[in-house]
């Protein structure tokens, strides 16, 4: 269970604010208007942005002082999320032991990972000569490695088409229901929002809202929102 | 107890090992000790008859070699300083680093009278220009025929380099007040002023200028070495400075006698035979076989001029301002 | 776990032990001089002429540097020819030349006997004569025109191409793109290159004298030559070195503040595809300028070439025996120079966000460039006397000032690499943990290669021309083939000492090249 207690994070003009809880296996959707601080949100969860105030906690843990790697935390960002100088196996591998010194069952489990995301055969090559959906699927793989049990998307799909993308979405939460991972989701698009997340967290106005069922918040969206969306009605 | 006497039997040894080879420290500047100059057959030379090791350190040029001794104090190995010249000795004798030279002293073939307590000759020269025969045939006969000609010449600086104090003191021993003016009337003859001898008379056999501040010996060198006689040196009237290149003994030597037999050995024929076609100089010591052939036909100039160690040491600071107020208008 | 993350990493260690050991090196010198003077004595106004000299040529170098790298810079960025590589290569390598083989070169082509005055005596006119503050200028533009060049090329591919790609769909003429896309783009980079070169000629002290035509053309470095070998005042000379870092320090303080972070010395192979520059008249005004700048700089190269061909495979087996010398010297150099200036560059980008601290590392980095060599090696050798015999240590100590001395470049070129590398993959790796050496080894080395290369193949080359403080330590046996060469000049070989030169000019390049190549290998985008 992902808390979020009291927090508050403060650069300079900008405030964001938080106070929820995440249950542990959701699959939460991010949504509101760019530059709101969804990416803020995320940026804290991982580690990489310091709240001014509250606390960050894991199943009661909490993870304030913990750095990034140490976190229980898989992200994948909007871009930069392969090392270009190394192969797809060395880049999933890397979610094992970040020192690359694998063991033969450790190597046998990035090959089932690539097996597993539909790239049997590619671990030898560099993203460069991989597709963009062949690249997300490396990223993805690498993520069922880790195994951690907090996963976030700050729009690692964006650059794919829709077909494309869906397929990733999709690939994401078989993956999630194998590893009981929590996902949240940043997304500015209320479709994926339905297609992938039964909650949605709105982040809008400088504050992130408690997850809510995403069909019941689309169907009755508060001011934020259905400024955000433009005509709330053309939607449903 | 064991250790104790492994140790004892240890420095027994030690001491044995430097009782057996005394080593003999000798400082002097690099061009002394590099392979094409009189270092290695010296060095081969002395140790035959001593049965020592003699080490020689370089410590860069002329002019490093008193700035080492002074940096180091009486702390340091030098046994011999060898290769200051009489411009330095005034400064070198007031550091107090040099022990007195053992009696009696051993008579030298220089044109002017040396009775120096604390240091003895090796070497001597007289500063002059040197010119291409074939490209200049009628050569000025003094500083002011130079002045008013169009020759370019070459010189070094004073404040880097020897043989330019050399020259700041020529000028001054020749013309006393009217130094200035001479030097007024070189500017224009002057193409640059380099900071050691070495890139001067690259410069000049590049061709850059017509005549280079050198020794009046250097024209031996092309004749001897590379048979080619058309380097010769123009002999001015005033006279010529002369370049004086001592060794002195440190207090501080924990070898005095050996440093007392090297300054000894330095006015036989064995290292003053090496003098004239390895530093390309006149020895100290006319060795019994004479001069080397080529060194005929060199000029030989009226009057040797110099100043006292503390004349020197007097008057250059005036007369290096003189020279740069006089270049720099 | 959690000790490992308090506790310091070797690199993070290493990056402060460097930190401090060019403090010593430059400050503690220094210090150890002053410390040593006897009485003090002050400066006097012949002293503030120098500075005003040296401020005039360092600034009058770095202005002509600069202005004419402009255009060949230019020239370079969008055209592409057969042996475009080999010629920026090439350039490059007057930088590493040591002074005196480079002055006798620029004198074979600009001197009064040299190709130019033969060709002008022929043509009617009366020599050249370049002795003077424009021998100054000339030698030091000769010298610094390829880096200025290089900076500023860098800056030119550090556009992005889509920039350009959007010109030509706006229909940009040749004239807007230069306002647009360019100029911009040398307002960030120019102040970097000129201070760069300003900081260079500042020390330049063998140049000057050679070339200068007398005491008018006095520098504070000759000042302080003068003070310690002709007066033995050490306190002056402590005190000029003094005048010299200060002036030193505000020139770097003033680069790093004005001058735009960009990246340094990868992908000089990419040409930037334009649409806006394939006028004939613009062809041929690059071709123009790519050729005067190419005999510029190779001429006096190919002298050296020819003097010395004949001499090189006669040279005495002593001076071969020093060029090895010199190479070991040489790795020994690059080896270190690595060393310090890559985990300075770690940390200074590690503490990116303490912006004065990291800046302060900085600044130390480069202050090897306002030192002067003769206080370095005369203080390193009060430090070590009472300790140590200095003349065992020449070589070590050698290799130690001269991996300090190239220290400025190579952090230069290293940190504006390692500073992309972490603003692009640094949250990635972060949140896999990638950590300490791994993020070293995995992260940052494979993707600062040929950055590294060229710092690498630049410190090389820079150790093995430099004469510097090893003149003041080495015993007979310990010469290295730039002290051989002076051997040979003073003992009147000058024909040998061209062979020797030759062969220096050799070495240096080819270490130069090969590590510059080897780090651009397979490179990886």
């Amino acid at each position: 269970m992902l808390t979020l207690d009291g927090l508050v994070i403060q650069q300079g003009d900008f405030r964001l604010t938080a106070d929820f809880t995440v249950p542990t296996g959701d699959r939460v959707a991010v949504l509101g208007p760019s530059g709101g601080g969804k990416s803020t949100l995320l940026g804290a969860i991982a580690g990489f942005i310091r709240p001014t105030r509250g606390r960050i906690l894991w199943n009661g843990e909490v993870l304030n002082d913990k750095p990034p790697g140490q976190r229980p935390v898989s992200i994948l960002f909007q871009e930069n999320n392969l090392f270009p100088h190394m192969t797809a196996e060395h880049n999933i591998g890397l979610g094992l032991k970040p020192d690359l010194k694998l063991s033969e069952s450790e190597r046998a489990q990035v090959n089932a990972a690539l097996i597993r995301v539909g790239l049997d055969g590619l671990g030898k090559r560099k993203p460069a000569a991989l597709s963009g959906g062949q690249q997300s699927r490396v990223a993805l793989a690498r993520m069922l490695l880790r195994g951690k049990p907090l996963v976030l998307l700050d729009e690692p799909f964006a650059a794919l088409g829709p077909a494309l993308k869906n397929e990733m979405l999709d690939l994401v939460n078989d993956l999630a229901k194998e590893t009981g991972a929590t996902v949240l989701m940043v997304t500015h698009n209320p479709e994926d929002a339905h297609r992938f997340a039964p909650q949605t967290i709105l982040v809008a106005e400088g504050a992130a809202l408690p997850p809510q069922d995403t069909d019941a918040l689309f169907a009755n969206p508060p001011k934020a929102l259905s400024q955000y969306l433009g005509n709330p009605n053309a939607d449903e | 107890m064991k250790i104790s006497i492994f140790a004892a039997g240890m420095s027994v040894v030690a001491s044995m090992a430097t009782a057996q080879t005394p080593v003999l420290t000798v400082y002097t500047y690099d061009s002394f000790v590099s392979d094409w100059g009189p270092g290695p057959a010296v060095e081969k030379a002395f140790e035959a008859t001593c049965d020592c090791d003699l080490q020689f350190v370089g410590t860069g040029d002329g002019a490093a070699l008193l700035a080492r001794l002074r940096l180091e104090g009486p702390r340091g190995p030098a046994d011999i300083a060898l290769g200051l010249d009489t411009n330095q000795t005034a400064a070198a004798a007031e550091t107090g680093l040099f022990a007195p030279l053992s009696q009696p002293r051993p008579a030298l073939d220089l044109p002017v009278d040396w009775n120096d307590p604390l240091f003895q000759p090796f070497d001597w020269g007289y500063f002059a220009f040197v010119y291409d025969r074939t490209k200049l045939t009628n050569p000025p006969a003094n500083f002011r025929e130079l002045a008013d000609s169009n020759l370019k010449i070459i010189i070094e600086d004073p404040r880097s380099s020897t043989p330019g104090l050399g020259l700041l003191l020529w000028v001054k021993k020749a013309y006393g007040d009217d130094a200035s003016s001479i030097w007024s009337g070189l500017a224009d003859n002057i193409v640059t002023v380099t900071k050691g001898w070495s890139e001067a008379y690259g410069l000049f056999l590049e061709g850059e200028a017509d005549m280079v501040l050198s020794y009046s010996t250097s024209p031996a060198y092309h004749l001897i070495a590379e048979q080619d006689d058309s380097k010769a040196a123009a002999r001015f009237d005033e006279g010529h400075y002369m370049q004086i290149e001592v060794a002195g003994k440190l207090a501080s030597s924990d070898v005095p006698e050996l440093a007392d037999q090297f300054l000894a050995f330095m006015a036989s024929d064995a290292f003053q035979n090496l003098i004239p076609t390895t530093n390309w100089m006149y020895p100290a010591k006319l060795p019994a076989d004479g001069l080397p052939d080529g060194f005929s036909t060199l000029i030989k100039p009226e009057t040797a001029l110099i100043y006292s160690p503390e004349q020197a040491a007097a008057i250059r600071n005036k007369a290096l301002s003189e020279w740069q107020n006089a270049l720099s208008e | 776990m959690a000790k490992r993350a308090l506790g310091i990493n070797p690199s993070t260690l290493i990056g402060w032990l460097s930190v401090a050991l060019v403090l010593v090196l430059t400050l503690g010198t220094l210090l150890a001089v002053f410390g040593r003077a006897e009485g003090a004595s002050s400066i006097g106004p012949s002293d503030w002429v120098a500075v005003r000299f040296t401020l005039l040529q360092a600034g009058l170098s770095a202005a002509i540097s600069v202005i004419l790298a402009v255009p060949l810079a230019r020239a370079l960025a969008r055209r592409r020819f057969m042996g475009r590589g080999l010629l920026i290569a090439l350039m490059g390598a007057p930088f590493i030349l040591p002074v005196i083989v480079a002055v006798l070169g620029l004198l074979a082509v600009f001197g009064r006997n040299g190709i130019a005055s033969t060709v002008l005596v022929w043509a009617g006119f009366d020599p050249i004569s370049i002795y003077g503050l424009g021998g100054v200028l000339l030698a030091h533009v000769f010298f610094n025109l390829p880096l200025a060049t290089r900076l500023i090329l860098q800056g030119w591919l550090a556009i992005p191409a889509e920039r350009f790609r959007l010109a030509a769909e706006l229909g940009f003429s040749c004239r807007a793109v230069a306002r647009h896309l360019e100029r911009p783009m040398l307002r960030a980079v120019l102040p970097g290159a000129f201070m760069v070169v300003f900081l260079i000629c500042m020390t330049s002290f063998a140049v000057v004298l050679v070339l200068g035509g007398g005491p008018r053309a006095t520098t504070v470095e000759l000042a302080i030559y003068q003070a310690f070998r002709f007066d033995f005042d050490l306190s002056k000379a402590a005190q000029l070195a003094g005048i010299q870092f200060t002036l030193g320090a505000l020139a770097t303080v003033v680069a790093l503040r004005v001058s735009a972070p960009m990246s340094a010395g990868s992908g000089l192979d990419r040409v930037v595809m334009r649409w806006d520059s394939s006028a004939i008249w613009l062809r041929v005004q690059d071709s123009i300028i790519m050729l005067a700048a190419a005999l510029f700089l190779l001429a006096p190269l190919a002298a050296i070439l020819v003097a010395g061909t004949g001499q090189v495979f006669r040279l005495p087996p002593q001076v071969w025996l020093s060029a090895e010398r010199s190479l070991l010297v040489a790795m020994a150099a690059m080896t270190l120079t690595v060393l310090f200036s890559l985990t300075m560059a770690l940390n200074v980008v590690r503490l990116r966000h303490r912006r004065r601290l990291s800046m302060t590392i900085e600044a130390i980095g480069y202050l090897t460039l306002a030192a002067s060599p003769l206080v370095i090696g005369t203080g390193l050798f009060i430090l070590l006397f009472p300790i140590a015999n200095p003349v065992a240590l020449a070589l070590p100590v050698t290799a130690i000032v001269n991996a300090v001395m190239s220290l400025p470049f190579a952090l230069r070129i290293l940190k504006p690499a390692i500073m992309e590398v972490e603003q692009t993959y640094g949250s990635l790796a972060d949140s896999l943990g990638l950590r300490g050496t791994a993020r070293l080894r995995l992260l940052i080395l494979p993707r600062i290669r040929g950055p590294l290369g060229f710092a690498a193949g630049l410190a090389a080359a820079l150790s093995m021309g430099d004469l510097g403080v090893i003149a003041l330590f080495a015993g007979p046996d310990q010469a290295t083939l730039p002290m051989q060469l002076y051997r040979l000049m003073s003992a009147y070989r000058m024909a040998e000492a061209a062979g020797a030169a030759l062969l220096l000019l050799i070495l240096s390049f080819a270490l130069f090249w090969m590590f510059d190549k080897g780090g651009r290998m397979n490179a990886d985008t």
